[in-house]
């Protein structure tokens, strides 16, 4: 695991090399291409402002009211007996709904337990491991004429369980 | 959905906060948290650049076409009955590679363009097998580089931020597996029922 451990540190460097090898092989003038496409993260990033203004302050409200305690509390049963700690648990439910409301609620974690804190790791992979399901349902069947989406979302929420499942038990593999 | 959500949580917040007495905490909560917001944002938005800038690089040098020869004949294993639909299938193959790369603008003008040509080649208005699976894989998306929760990591002052890339991938891609293998399954099983 040391090992695997380690090879994260490559990963990025190694990606960088070969975009811009790539990049300069073809000649393509690599740095006006990369401001103009940086303009791009840009707009998103200013975008996302509001977006996450209103989402960050209703979930702020929601833990200083002591609601998500609650919350936490009554799935207690089941995660204390799967082993996960309760406190992704939020996150688990609102991946599927909200990305912009699950980078909030990643990054409330990881403020409240640590980054490097198992739980924090926990819910980073979480966050990285899949997408924000209903809201690819939603728009993807939008463009088409389907009115029954067949077994859809019962394969996609299994699949975002697995993949509550999973992600618990590789960090237990690499972090614990 | 986003809508109710959003709207339940800020009023369970106050009946809560009126139940346990934390009014106060509750409004000094909004002040922070309005804070927290703008700091988040500032927080990703030099990776976001950074990342949009490179994506942008590999566009330009036609790396998805390049990625999608290689995956093609993946695609025609995974989605046998549209092995004659080029169109769309030129559409799944681009929006997979953008996935992987991390290019969401393009991501998602690419898989509904694949989703319309799905569309008009399925005869009823019942979601086909092809279109099932397709979405499938969009949910449990694979990506190189999670660079939003790597920011995140750093701005949170974790020790090695990166730490956490290979996990993902192992994660992702056994839950796509698991969701594909799902799919194939129940594609299978309702066959012999009918």
């Amino acid at each position: 695991m040391k090992v695997i451990n380690q090879m994260s540190m490559y990963v990025v460097p190694i990606i960088l090399l070969t975009i811009v090898s790539i990049g300069l092989s073809k000649k393509i003038k690599v740095f006006e291409i990369f401001t103009q496409g940086a303009k791009t993260g840009l707009d998103t990033a200013v975008k996302l402002v509001p977006t996450l203004v209103g989402l960050i302050v209703a979930i702020g409200m929601f833990r200083a009211s002591g609601a998500m305690e609650l919350l936490v509390y009554a799935l207690s049963p089941v995660t204390d007996w799967i082993g996960i700690p309760a406190g992704v648990m939020p996150l688990a439910i609102l991946k599927p709904v909200s990305g912009a409301g699950s980078l909030t609620l990643v990054s409330s974690i990881m403020n409240q337990y640590g980054p490097d804190s198992f739980i924090g790791k926990l819910a980073c992979v979480m966050m990285g491991s899949t997408e924000t399901t209903f809201y690819v349902i939603a728009i993807y069947f939008g463009v088409t004429k389907v009115k029954n989406t067949g077994y859809m979302i019962p394969v996609a929420v299994t699949a975002d369980v697995v993949c509550i499942l999973l992600s618990f038990f590789v960090c237990k593999l690499f972090f614990l | 959905m986003l809508n109710y959500i959003w709207a339940a949580l800020i009023i369970i917040s106050v009946i809560v906060g009126f139940i346990s007495g934390r009014t106060a905490e509750v409004s000094a909560g909004i002040l922070e948290s309005a804070k927290t917001a703008v700091n988040v944002v500032l927080g990703l938005t030099g990776m976001m650049c950074f990342w949009t800038g490179m994506s942008a690089i590999l566009e330009k040098s036609s790396a998805v076409k390049a990625l999608s020869e290689i995956i093609e004949p993946l695609i025609n294993l995974l989605f046998p009955r549209i092995k004659k639909e080029t169109k769309a299938k030129e559409k799944i193959v681009m929006n997979i590679c953008a996935n992987v790369l991390g290019m969401g603008n393009a991501a998602t003008p690419l898989g509904l363009e694949a989703m319309k040509e799905l569309d008009r080649i399925n005869p009823s208005t019942n979601a086909s097998e092809s279109m099932m699976l397709f979405l499938v894989i969009n949910t449990c998306s694979f990506q190189l580089i999670p660079t939003s929760v790597i920011s995140l990591r750093y701005n949170a002052g974790a020790v090695n931020p990166y730490d956490i890339i290979i996990p993902i991938w192992i994660t992702s891609f056994l839950t796509l597996l698991s969701g594909i293998l799902l799919c194939k399954l129940l594609e299978r099983t309702r066959r012999s029922v009918i």
